[in-house]
């Protein structure tokens, strides 16, 4: 038991140093998809955040503040602050419950006047905000939430915020994707094989090559994030544990199978079509039996026989 | 009624999934629940016709207020007829530009708005939308149909804790932009997803299609194998019949 848990953290551990995705600042994006969804993993990473300190910003376009604050203990929820965009954020309840100034303004307030560092910002989603912010507008409020950060030798390393917005990818076009990649410093997309899912992260440091790294991952129940190593690639997918497995081939009206003597006799067939050695030796030598071959031919009343050669006035 | 304050989305590709429709308006129906049905596609007595076949009477259920129907083929000509002051849930139909659909939301709100007066309390509101896609065809962007939803799915499901079901459909054609942003923008917010595809072989006698039944945003994260399960099915004159693939009694 000891040894697995140290196992463990010295995964982490080594992740940890060579990875920021986990720990230190980030400006980040998490890609998620509608078969592998990243709102866990946003939770999970809201809740190591929460677990540390920080105080977390969570501006919720998607769901509820109910169902996003589900799963989470009193002492997460006590450091987590949702500015509510899902009830009314187009402003069409009367008497409303819109938060003032629209989306716009909502985003425009998590500024330094409301978020001190250390403190992480949440963006639930990204998408949302795409589809109702103009994408340059939308981009320039990110980068002037984030500059907080920029400038590490200004603000001392344990009051920075981080920001971390998720997004569904197949919602918007290579425009959009692109000019928010541009943001980021780092991407994690959501995928994965055979029900264990993996994050590629895309880790982007000024005047760093881009490093690239793919993290098998689950989350437990308590949106706890669990480190795990690659599935073997040989494994083989374990039958559904809902549907028994079934025999197709017990109540059939004919026969499947071959028997021994059969399978000899299926075996042992010349296809007729085959080209083997005694059938090439049987069309060299025509044997006593076989005819050469004839031509029938009637002529018709309307045909016209030539007997000369049409080639022979070429001059070849 | 174990599942409450959900989203679920029926989606087709390639066959007719409103069999998904009258079933779920049926089922709500037989559970005493109050429903909304925007029927954008077929007429009031087409659904009435199939849910005498499924045991429900929809004229009974509208008279004795169960049920409350936006018939889109009768109404949205009345649109043009109406002085323009008045609102109606189908404005949409006469703006230039389609805008929003904040009266069809507003008509949705005033249906099922649960009342404290003497009438008999049903039980949780539901909203079926049949369909969602024709709205497109209609002008309206997918992003307006996007916020429609998402406003039911915060007064009808998180409020009062009722369900929505949205019929929708996956035309399939890589080149419809606006349908793939409305399907998966749908898919993003569900719960549940029913996916009727038909087979990949054609048309079958036996076989109408297959269902593929994708739980997403569980409360708690499950693995991934726990949230998909797929059947074959064939539609019968009075109900449907669900096997596992390859197990149709006529292929057997």
């Amino acid at each position: 038991e000891g040894r697995n848990e140290t196992c463990l953290e010295r995964r982490t551990g080594r992740l940890s140093s060579n990875n920021e995705w986990t720990n230190r600042d980030w400006r980040g994006g998490l890609k998620d998809s509608v078969e592998w969804e990243g709102r866990s993993l946003l939770k999970a990473l809201v809740k190591k955040s929460a677990l540390r300190g920080e105080q977390v910003h969570v501006l919720g376009c998607e769901v509820s503040e109910e169902e996003f604050r589900e799963g989470f203990d009193s002492n997460i929820n006590s450091r987590l602050v949702y500015h509510d965009l899902f009830r009314d954020p187009l402003s069409w309840s009367k008497p409303g419950k819109a938060l003032p100034g629209g989306p716009l303004e909502a985003l425009r307030a998590l500024d330094k006047r409301t978020v001190s560092g250390p403190a992480t910002i949440a963006l639930d989603s990204l998408s949302w905000l795409l589809h109702h912010l103009p994408c340059p507008t939308l981009c320039q409020t990110l980068h002037a939430l984030s500059r907080q950060d920029s400038c590490p030798g200004d603000t001392p390393p344990g009051e920075q915020v981080r920001v971390l917005g998720l997004l569904h990818e197949e919602l918007h076009g290579p425009g959009p994707l692109g000019a928010l990649s541009s943001l980021a410093q780092t991407e994690v997309t959501l995928s994965g094989m055979m029900g264990q899912a993996s994050a590629q992260i895309l880790c982007r440091r000024p005047r760093q090559r881009p490093t690239h790294q793919t993290q098998w991952f689950s989350i437990l129940p308590d949106f706890s994030l669990e480190l795990q190593a690659e599935p073997p690639l040989e494994s083989q997918p374990r039958s559904d544990p809902h549907t028994p497995s079934v025999d197709p081939t017990t109540h059939l009206t004919f026969n499947l199978h071959l028997s021994k003597k059969e399978r000899e006799a299926k075996d042992s067939l010349t296809l007729p079509f085959q080209f083997s050695s005694e059938k090439q030796q049987a069309l060299l030598r025509p044997g006593l039996g076989q005819a050469t071959s004839h031509i029938f031919y009637e002529p018709d009343a309307y045909d016209d026989l030539d007997q000369e050669d049409p080639d022979d006035d070429l001059d070849v | 009624m174990s599942v409450q304050g959900k989203l679920t989305l029926l989606c087709d590709a390639k066959t007719d999934g409103s069999f998904l429709v009258h079933h779920f308006l049926s089922f709500y129906l037989k559970a005493n629940c109050k429903v909304c049905l925007v029927a954008l596609i077929q007429s009031f007595s087409h659904y009435n016709i199939v849910g005498q076949k499924l045991g429900v009477s929809l004229t009974a259920a509208r008279e004795r207020g169960q049920l409350v129907v936006l018939e889109g083929l009768k109404s949205g000509v009345d649109v043009f007829f109406r002085p323009r002051e008045e609102p109606h849930p189908l404005q949409f139909l006469r703006e230039a530009n389609a805008g929003d659909l904040q009266p069809l939301y507003a008509f949705v709100r005033d249906a099922l708005q649960p009342v404290d007066s003497g009438e008999a309390a049903w039980r949780c509101p539901v909203l079926l939308v049949d369909d969602l896609s024709v709205l497109l065809s209609l002008g309206v962007g997918p992003v307006a149909v996007l916020d429609f939803v998402h406003y039911c799915r915060a007064t009808v499901c998180q409020e009062w804790k009722g369900n929505v079901v949205c019929l929708v459909h996956d035309s399939g054609d890589t080149e419809d932009e606006e349908s793939d942003v409305l399907l998966n923008g749908l898919s993003h917010q569900s719960h549940l997803i029913l996916r009727a595809e038909g087979l990949a072989t054609g048309f079958c006698k036996d076989v109408h299609g297959q269902l593929r039944i994708l739980w997403r945003r569980p409360l708690q994260p499950t693995t991934h194998r726990d949230r998909s399960l797929t059947y074959q099915y064939k539609i019968q004159d009075k109900s449907v019949s669900f096997f596992a693939k390859g197990m149709s009694p006529a292929v057997l």
